[in-house]
């Protein structure tokens, strides 16, 4: 502790303010929820939370976010990599345009994205007579998921590619390396610390995500029917235990993501002194 | 160790020139093509929804959109939905000066842990966060019975919609503040605090100048999602017409009762607030890297 | 002979900004060459353009007698060691010493055996497999250079190689550098702001200002007989002197003005006549301040209403501020017409013939 942050007035009073402030908004619904759930003992919890119908739910989450991560991932870093290292006309545009799904509400994307996708949409009727059924199914789900997920991976990536040295690809440049050797070898395993930030941000935001999929998914039981969905189906028939478990899954899940995520980059700046 | 250069690997310079320039142009269009990738994924992805808002707003004409507007639910649901995002913003300035600054100009054990705690809300599905509140505060809840001899109603009520929304949107003037800070230091306080400033001259004359468009931003960002959240606050807000339903609430209703020009009526308002965000987040990133570059400082 | 890297005609411009105006010089095979200038004055540029990481706007650049403008940089046949180094953060050691090697699709055998014995060069083979962020700043510079040199260039380009490292390492590091430059026979041209780094490692030094060559040759021609005022004034420690027909020993005939130079070892100074070789080539002084240098004392004594600069060993008696001293100035380096000379005391001559 040292003594110059005694320095500067207002320990007391910031420290009264934050921790009052956290501890109405933040950890007192918190303690209810962990009393209450609590409660419910560890039989139940198994029962509720695990049910056929309730796993899919999850299965249905945990795989469409999953697979809009991926594609945020590919698209994030080829935005990324564009908008730093391309001159073109509109770019500015485009950059303002990539935080659009952080400032949209989610209801608007998903009644959107929804009539873009049903069978007579713009979209959806090129999607339906490739065959894809692009709303009411994982397709459409994991279509809203890309949405809110854009603005992750290119917003990670963008900085860091930004303050890359450009001496290291002249490096590779003087040593005889092409573009595209010099891309994968040199410049990639640079980025994939914060390709792998992005891919999990957008990863845990896509499964507790609601409002831009309840209207694309279609909500058919056992079919798709996502995570946070049976939580408000279970709230609005009164089970709170059953809402509670599946929250609790779900709060494991997101955690499990965002610390292994975590625990790969302490690794790497362990192993490599990054 | 003798230095030796194989020869072959001096091709003639007529034939390299000849193999940079195609090079060259295949870095021409390897440029345009992801280029034009890029902005085919953000099209569909962005544009489109954004169009098709607007023209289903207006497919019955501008009387059935200036009708939907101006009816009396999505008027009420407007003014929640402002009022909502108000307290959460005002509330949020309060906390996210505060938090960033016991973060930023003092040491103390536990400082680690509080800072994570504060970006835990992102973290966390905004549907399990409305739960949280139904948990405290609803009919299982301990001190449900007390509020009710209160008359105090907090979910299915306006507070309960106000404190789900404080809560979603808690981290991010802190978040915002906390970096800009931390590069600015401590010293310009110090040396105020040695010359017999108080905590409220501090801030006021020394921090506050220096943080100003990181706050800014903060409630730029605070606001966007203020107006928008729809998990949390259709968790608690029991979908009551004309007394619980903000904007989103209101757009899912009448897209579920198949009203869809009304739905995207009141969506393009939404729209249209989202693009004014942009807009306003663009000046003000565009004004911190100004003022990053004016001071050097490159931290931000 | 050929020259083993030659600019002919060289001009480059950064929009107004002329970073090469007419840059012509050679290059032996095996020298080790010093790239000299204050920063802006277009040696970085020279490097960077020899590498082909820049363009010239005009004039051929030879490597080998073979005109290499239009050749990529990794067909030159050059090392490059950045000032930053630029090592790839994510590959240990080994790995960044093979990069170029893989690249060139050696064999796993020969690659091998190459990285052992670079490693083995720079004296980090217990550090082979280590990533650049666990090393020192002199480490890595070292692995720098091995990487560069990995796939058997013709020509080393070193860009500032010991800006970033501490001033004691800073001096072990040149000393090894040299030596194993020469010990390769690598032909090298190495960029530096820093002329006691340049004397110090560089066989020769080509000293450039606002994107001209202002001369070359060996350290000790460019110290002695600098050809323009600005070598003058850059070689060196200098104090400038409007006229410097006023000193003794320095009387010219013609009126106008004689702008010189006096540099410190020019000037020495004697508490009394019997401290002084010349006494009667010696002018009157006044200490005005003296200043401890670690090994000498730089004393600063007013003549003839001018302040010179001169070193004092410490075992001789010290000086006080106000004494008056004899002060004996040997040479002047003169310029006017904007070619510089050097001048020797004619009164030093005179004395010489009686005694």
């Amino acid at each position: 502790m040292g003594s110059s942050g005694k320095v500067i007035p207002g320990f007391h009073f910031t420290m009264g303010i934050t921790f009052f402030y956290l501890s109405l908004i933040f950890l007192l619904p918190l303690v209810a929820f962990v009393f209450f759930a609590s409660g419910m003992g560890w039989e139940k919890f198994i029962d509720k939370a695990f049910e056929y119908r309730i796993v899919h739910g999850y299965w249905m989450s945990f795989s469409c976010a999953l697979a809009a991560a991926v594609i945020n991932s590919f698209f994030g870093l080829l935005l990324a990599w564009i908008l730093v290292r391309y001159d073109f006309p509109g770019k500015r545009i485009m950059d303002g345009l990539i935080d659009l799904p952080f400032a949209l509400p989610t209801a608007v994307a998903g009644i959107a994205l929804t009539t873009l996708y049903v069978e007579t949409g713009w979209m959806g009727q090129f999607l339906y007579a490739l065959g894809i059924p692009s709303a009411f199914s994982a397709v459409g789900i994991t279509i809203a998921l890309v949405f809110v997920g854009i603005p992750f991976v290119t917003r990670s990536v963008q900085p860091v590619l930004k303050d890359l040295e450009p001496e290291i690809e002249e490096a590779a440049a003087i040593l005889g390396a092409g573009k595209w050797l010099t891309f994968r070898k040199v410049i990639f395993p640079e980025l994939v610390a914060p390709l792998l930030t992005g891919f999990a941000l957008a990863f845990a935001r896509g499964i507790g995500e609601y409002g831009s999929v309840v209207f694309i998914a279609g909500n058919t039981p056992f079919e798709t029917e996502i995570a946070p969905l049976l939580i408000m189906t279970e709230l609005e028939q009164f089970d709170y235990q059953a809402a509670a478990a599946i929250a609790i899954v779900m709060l494991v899940l997101s955690f499990l993501i965002l610390l292994s995520i975590n625990g790969y980059q302490r690794y790497r700046i362990r192993k490599q002194g990054v | 160790m003798a230095v030796s250069v194989t020869r072959n690997r001096f091709l003639s310079a007529d034939f390299e020139a000849k193999q940079q320039r195609t090079s060259v142009s295949s870095e021409i269009f390897v440029k345009w093509l992801l280029i034009f990738l890029g902005a085919a994924f953000l099209f569909v992805m962005l544009i489109l929804p954004l169009v098709l808002v607007g023209f289903e707003a207006l497919a019955k004409g501008w009387d059935a959109y200036l009708a939907a507007l101006t009816e009396p639910f999505a008027r009420k649901a407007f003014l929640l939905t402002a009022e909502a995002t108000v307290i959460a913003v005002l509330l949020n300035v309060v906390f996210g000066l505060a938090s960033a600054w016991l973060l930023t100009k003092f040491d103390f054990r536990g400082k680690a842990v509080l800072g994570s705690l504060i970006d835990l809300p992102f973290a966390i599905s905004p549907v399990v966060a409305g739960l949280f509140f139904i948990m405290l505060f609803g009919r299982m809840s301990p001190i449900y019975q007390t509020l009710q001899d209160l008359h105090v109603a907090v979910v299915f009520a306006v507070p309960g919609i106000i404190l789900a929304t404080v809560f979603v949107t808690f981290p991010f003037i802190t978040r915002e503040l906390v970096p800009v800070m931390e590069a600015q230091g401590r010293s310009e306080e110090e040396a105020a605090a040695t010359m017999g400033a108080g905590g409220w001259t501090i801030f006021r004359r020394v921090t506050l100048p220096n943080i100003k468009w990181g706050l800014i931003y903060g409630i730029i960002l605070c606001t966007a999602r203020a107006m928008g959240e729809f998990g949390a606050v259709s968790v608690v807000s029991g979908h009551i017409r004309g007394k619980t339903n903000t904007l989103p609430l209101h757009i899912e209703i009448l897209y579920n009762e198949y009203n869809f020009t009304a739905a995207f009526a009141v969506a393009s308002i939404l729209v249209f607030l989202a693009i004014l965000i942009l807009v306003l987040r663009n000046l003000v990133e565009w004004k911190l890297e100004r003022k990053s570059e004016r001071s050097g400082n490159h931290g931000l | 002979m050929a020259y083993e890297v030659e600019l002919r005609n060289i001009d480059k411009h950064y929009g107004d900004f002329k970073a090469s105006d007419h840059v012509n010089f050679g290059v032996n095979r095996g020298r080790l060459i010093g790239l000299l200038g204050p920063s802006g004055s277009g040696k970085t540029t020279i490097l960077r353009m020899i590498a082909g990481l820049e363009r010239p706007d005009s004039g051929d650049i030879l490597i080998d007698g073979q005109r290499v403008n239009n050749l990529a940089p990794g067909k030159r046949g050059i090392g490059f060691v950045f000032q930053n180094y630029a090592l790839f953060r994510h590959m240990t050691v080994r790995e960044n010493i093979a990069f170029g090697l893989k690249v060139q699709k050696e064999g796993k055998q020969k690659i091998r055996s190459r990285v052992d014995e670079l490693t083995h060069l720079i004296g980090l083979d217990k550090f082979a497999d280590r990533y650049p962020m666990q090393l020192s700043v002199g480490q890595r510079q070292r692995v720098a250079f091995a990487r560069a040199l990995a796939p058997s260039p013709r020509l080393l380009l070193l860009d500032e190689p010991f800006a970033a490292i501490d001033a004691k390492v800073r001096k072990e590091l040149r000393g090894w550098l040299r030596e194993t430059i020469h010990k390769l026979g690598i032909t090298s041209i190495f960029v530096t702001h820093d002329q006691d780094e340049a004397v110090e490692v560089a066989d020769d030094i080509i000293i450039t200002n606002k994107g001209r060559v202002e001369q070359t040759g060996t350290p000790a021609e460019i110290y002695q007989l600098p050809r323009t005022p600005f070598v003058a004034d850059f070689i060196g420690e200098s104090v400038h002197v409007p006229d410097y027909t006023v000193f003794k020993g320095f009387e010219a005939g013609e009126d106008g003005a004689h702008p010189g130079i006096i540099r410190p070892e020019f000037v020495e100074i004697g508490l009394n006549d019997k401290e002084i070789a010349m006494p009667l080539a010696a002018e009157h002084g006044i200490v005005r301040a003296t200043y401890f240098r670690g090994s000498s004392v730089e004393a600063h004594v007013e003549v003839k209403g001018q302040i010179l600069k001169a070193g004092r060993s410490l075992e001789k008696p010290p000086l006080q501020e106000g004494a008056e001293v004899r002060v004996l100035i040997h040479r002047i380096l003169s310029f006017g017409d904007g070619k510089a000379e050097t001048v020797e005391n004619k009164s030093k001559r005179k004395e010489s013939v009686v005694i």
